[in-house]
């Protein structure tokens, strides 16, 4: 396994060691929102394991992934709300 | 989507520590098992992999022990559905798998309570073992001003482990009362293990002040918190902060288990001394039947396992260690049952469920979880209720409803799957 990888949220490139979870990525991009709300808010992972879907972003165009339980992998695509 | 199939004796949902205890003992007759977990490694929540730090003694000999074994895992993979009896259905980020099993044994684990109260919807409040569970991923915490807040002896584990990783954690907010925690104190006298743990956490916890009879009233920040305000008695005063982990102890998964029928009381699952639910050959194990920490996680699994492979001599051997921590895990849970005070902390304009937007003031002339439903919206999204629907239950002591498939969102085609040959499970 390569030890880091790249991928790419909102069209900028980031590098993270392989086996990090896409929500660790964006955050570490400098995102604290991911979402919007049906209300306009903005939201942020809030259970860090996979029950409240607050961190949904759009991975490789599939939109409302939970971004907390998919693991980087090489030249994915990342779109959180922008 | 191509459907990829398993075959396979003993299916575990699960691979915390009561899922991988049954598996591992499951598999030592012979039985083929195989155990699919949402999370992509074996662990659950308490030995999630941590990109830091080694895991400790315990999490370690487990999780050897069923890599060295010939119990196959699967993970990334949520199980969502059983679309007819003996098979469950899960779902991948790019693949859907349908497992053919004899005998079922659920490890679903428990999930944090969360509490409404203004602000709790922005970015960075968090709950409190899901900060844990992000920096374990490598969210880099060091010099972060933290509050920990909510219930429960989580509060203390997750300061003790972000203050190691170099957070700075303001204040630790228990809402119980001090004369509830002397009692636990005193019941942990007669636990060696636990009072050794509890002693420990409260060397490293130096320093940090820990307030009982204390809750967050509200957060504030303009893209993300920024301050929290929080509430002892008749004092109120504002604590600024980089993150709130906030949660209020935790509550049983049973969705999987309501779905296949099986009898809930008191919210969790109803085992018998196997660990049998109401439904034949369905087991259930760990914080799923009951919220009671790692030890007794473990030795329901083992028992579980076992007596899954008709090995019940060696599982009754384990009865009495089970009843022990049963016994530690009632006075625990006791003595963080909230106040009723907190149900004072949501405002008219306090986002009840955070799926869909819907405000305190909204739900206040419902009468029950169905009508709400149908008015507002109410547990209609996303998560499924799995955050409104126990704040609701405390809020207004409204019962949710039978849980019906797929117990995650799924994508359509991966509720109704083309099909691909049967693949047996490796063993
Ligand atoms: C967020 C959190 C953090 C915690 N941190 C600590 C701690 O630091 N220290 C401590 O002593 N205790 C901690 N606990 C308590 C700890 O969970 C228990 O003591 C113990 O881990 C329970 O083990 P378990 O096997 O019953 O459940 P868990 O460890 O919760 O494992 C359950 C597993 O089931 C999986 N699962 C659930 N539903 C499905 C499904 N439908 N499909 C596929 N997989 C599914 C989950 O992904 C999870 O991996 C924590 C609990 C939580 C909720
Ligand atoms: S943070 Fe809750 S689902 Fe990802």
């Amino acid at each position: 396994m390569p030890e880091f990888v790249t991928i790419w949220i909102n069209g900028s490139a980031v590098r993270v060691p392989a086996g990090t979870p896409v929500s660790i990525a964006v955050l570490m991009a400098g995102h604290s929102e991911f979402r919007r709300s049906v209300s306009g808010e903005p939201r942020g992972p809030l259970c860090g394991m996979g029950i409240c879907m607050e961190c949904r972003v759009q991975i490789d165009n599939q939109a409302h992934c939970r971004s907390c339980q998919i693991l980087c992998q090489e030249g994915m695509t990342v779109r959180t709300h922008d | 989507m191509i459907e990829q199939r398993y075959r396979t004796d003993i299916l575990v949902v699960g691979a915390g520590p009561a899922g991988v205890a049954a598996a591992f003992r499951a598999a030592e007759s012979g039985a083929r098992v195989l155990v699919v977990d949402d999370n992509p490694q074996c662990g659950g929540q308490i030995w999630r992999a941590d990109s830091k730090k080694a895991l400790d003694k315990d999490a370690t000999k487990w999780l050897d022990r069923i890599r060295d074994s010939s119990v196959k895992f699967l993970g990334g993979l949520k199980v969502f559905d059983r679309p007819e009896p003996g098979v469950m259905r899960a779902e991948g980020f790019d693949q859907v798998v349908a497992c053919r099993f004899e005998k079922l044994i659920l490890a679903t684990g428990a999930r944090e309570r969360f509490l409404p109260f203004p602000g709790w919807t922005l970015p960075n409040v968090t709950g409190s073992g899901g900060l844990q569970a992000l920096v374990k991923a490598g969210l880099p915490i060091e010099g972060k001003r933290i509050v920990v807040a909510g219930s429960g002896p989580l509060l203390l584990a997750v300061a003790g482990y972000l203050k190691e990783r170099g957070a700075k954690i303001q204040i630790i907010a228990e809402q119980t009362r001090r004369f509830d925690l002397v009692k636990l104190g005193l019941r942990l006298l007669k636990c060696p293990k636990k009072l050794q743990q509890a002693f420990d956490l409260k060397m490293k916890l130096q320093g940090i002040p820990y307030l009982t009879n204390c809750w967050p009233v509200s957060a504030s920040g303009r893209n993300a918190v920024e301050s929290v305000t929080l509430q002892q008695g008749p004092k109120e005063w504002a604590v600024s902060c980089d993150y709130l982990a906030c949660g209020f102890h935790l509550l049983p998964n049973t969705e999987l288990a309501e779905l296949l029928g099986c009898r809930i009381e008191k919210g969790s699952v109803w085992v018998d001394e196997f660990q049998e639910t109401s439904v034949q050959g369905l087991y259930c194990v760990g914080e799923s039947c009951g919220v009671g920490g790692l030890e007794l996680a473990l030795v329901e699994g083992e028992v579980a396992g076992w007596a899954a492979t008709n090995l019940k001599e060696k599982a009754r051997e384990r009865f009495s260690e089970r009843r022990k921590w049963r016994g530690f895990a009632a006075g625990l849970n006791r003595a963080f049952e909230l106040r009723r005070e907190l149900k004072k902390l949501p405002t008219p304009e306090t986002f009840i469920c955070r799926c869909e937007d819907v405000p305190f003031s909204r739900l206040q002339s419902e009468h029950s979880w169905r009508s709400a439903k149908l008015q507002t919206r109410c547990g209609m999204g996303p998560c499924q209720g799995r955050v409104c629907g126990p704040a609701t239950e405390f809020l207004f002591g409204w019962k949710t409803e039978s849980v019906r498939p797929p117990v995650f969102p799924v994508r359509l085609g991966s509720f109704v799957p083309s099909s691909a040959g049967d693949a047996p499970a490796e063993s």
